[in-house]
C-alpha cells in the first residue's frame, strides 16, 4: 500500500515555489486539501508566500478540479495551481 | 468526437469536413480564439486537461443535440495572431450547435487547467483570470460535478 501523495503544482505556484512536483508522505491527521495546504505553508519562506491567497489557488485531486474541502489519502495525484486562463 | 491538446497548429476547414459526415447534421457552429498582440506561452495539466475537456464535452451532449464535435487546445510558444482554441459543433439545427459552442468556449476557459504567459517588453508576466469569465461560466447555471 502506497503511503504517499504526489504533489503537482503549475504556472506561477510552481515559479514561486521552484519545483513542478515532489512526492511526500501523507502526514498523520492531513485527510484535506486545506489541511495539506496548511502543511506545505508551515515550510515557511516561498512555501507560505506562494500557497496563501485562497482566492488565488485552484486545486485538483487525481486531476478532477475541487474545493479545498475535498479529502486526500495515500496514492493521490494532488495538484495546486492559479486559476486558470486558457481558451 | 475529438479531443486534442497538442502545440501543432490546425485547420477548423479540415476539422469541420471531418465532423460533418453524418446525413443528419444541417449546422455546424465553430469559434476560433486567436493570440492579440502579445506573444505568450501556454502551459497546461497533461492528463487533466484532456479529462477537463471530456467532461465539459459530455455535459454539452447531456444539453444539446450534438451529432459531433473537435475541440483542440494548443500549448507551448505562440505569436500574435496565431491560433489558440477551436471548437466545432455538428448538430441537426443551428440552435443547438451555437449554444453548444458557446457553452463549450465558456467553460474551457474556466475549468481547462491551462496558463497563459505573456511576453511583454517590461518582461514575462502570468495573465490573471478574469471575473467576467466566471460570469460567462455561470450564466450556463449548473456546475460541472
Amino acid at each position: 500500500m502506497r503511503l504517499k501523495v504526489r504533489i503537482l503544482y503549475f504556472a506561477s505556484i510552481r515559479e514561486k515555489l521552484g519545483r513542478d512536483s515532489e512526492e511526500i508522505d501523507l502526514p498523520a491527521g492531513v485527510a484535506s486539501i486545506a489541511a495539506l495546504r496548511t502543511h506545505l505553508r508551515a515550510r515557511g519562506g516561498a512555501w507560505a508566500d506562494a500557497l496563501a491567497e485562497p482566492k488565488l489557488l485552484r486545486t485538483a485531486v487525481n486531476q478532477d478540479m475541487v474545493p479545498p474541502a475535498a479529502s486526500i489519502k495515500a496514492g493521490d495525484e494532488v495538484a495546486f495551481f492559479p486559476p486558470v486562463t486558457g481558451g | 468526437m475529438k479531443i486534442s491538446v497538442q502545440r501543432e497548429d490546425f485547420d477548423l476547414g479540415a476539422e469541420v469536413r471531418a465532423i460533418s459526415g453524418n446525413p443528419k447534421i444541417g449546422a455546424v457552429a465553430s469559434f476560433i480564439g486567436l493570440v492579440r498582440d502579445v506573444a505568450m506561452t501556454l502551459e497546461h495539466y497533461p492528463g487533466m486537461t484532456e479529462r477537463a475537456i471530456t467532461k465539459i464535452v459530455d455535459e454539452a451532449k447531456s444539453r444539446w443535440q450534438v451529432i459531433d464535435c473537435a475541440v483542440i487546445h494548443r500549448y507551448g510558444a505562440l505569436q500574435p495572431n496565431d491560433q489558440i482554441v477551436m471548437v466545432a459543433v455538428a448538430s441537426g439545427h443551428r440552435g443547438d450547435a451555437f449554444a453548444a459552442c458557446e457553452f463549450l468556449m465558456d467553460y474551457l476557459k474556466t475549468q481547462a487547467p491551462f496558463w497563459k504567459k505573456e511576453q511583454t517588453p517590461e518582461g514575462a508576466r502570468w495573465v490573471e483570470a478574469k471575473t467576467a469569465d466566471d460570469e460567462a461560466a455561470g450564466r450556463w447555471t449548473v456546475p460541472l460535478r
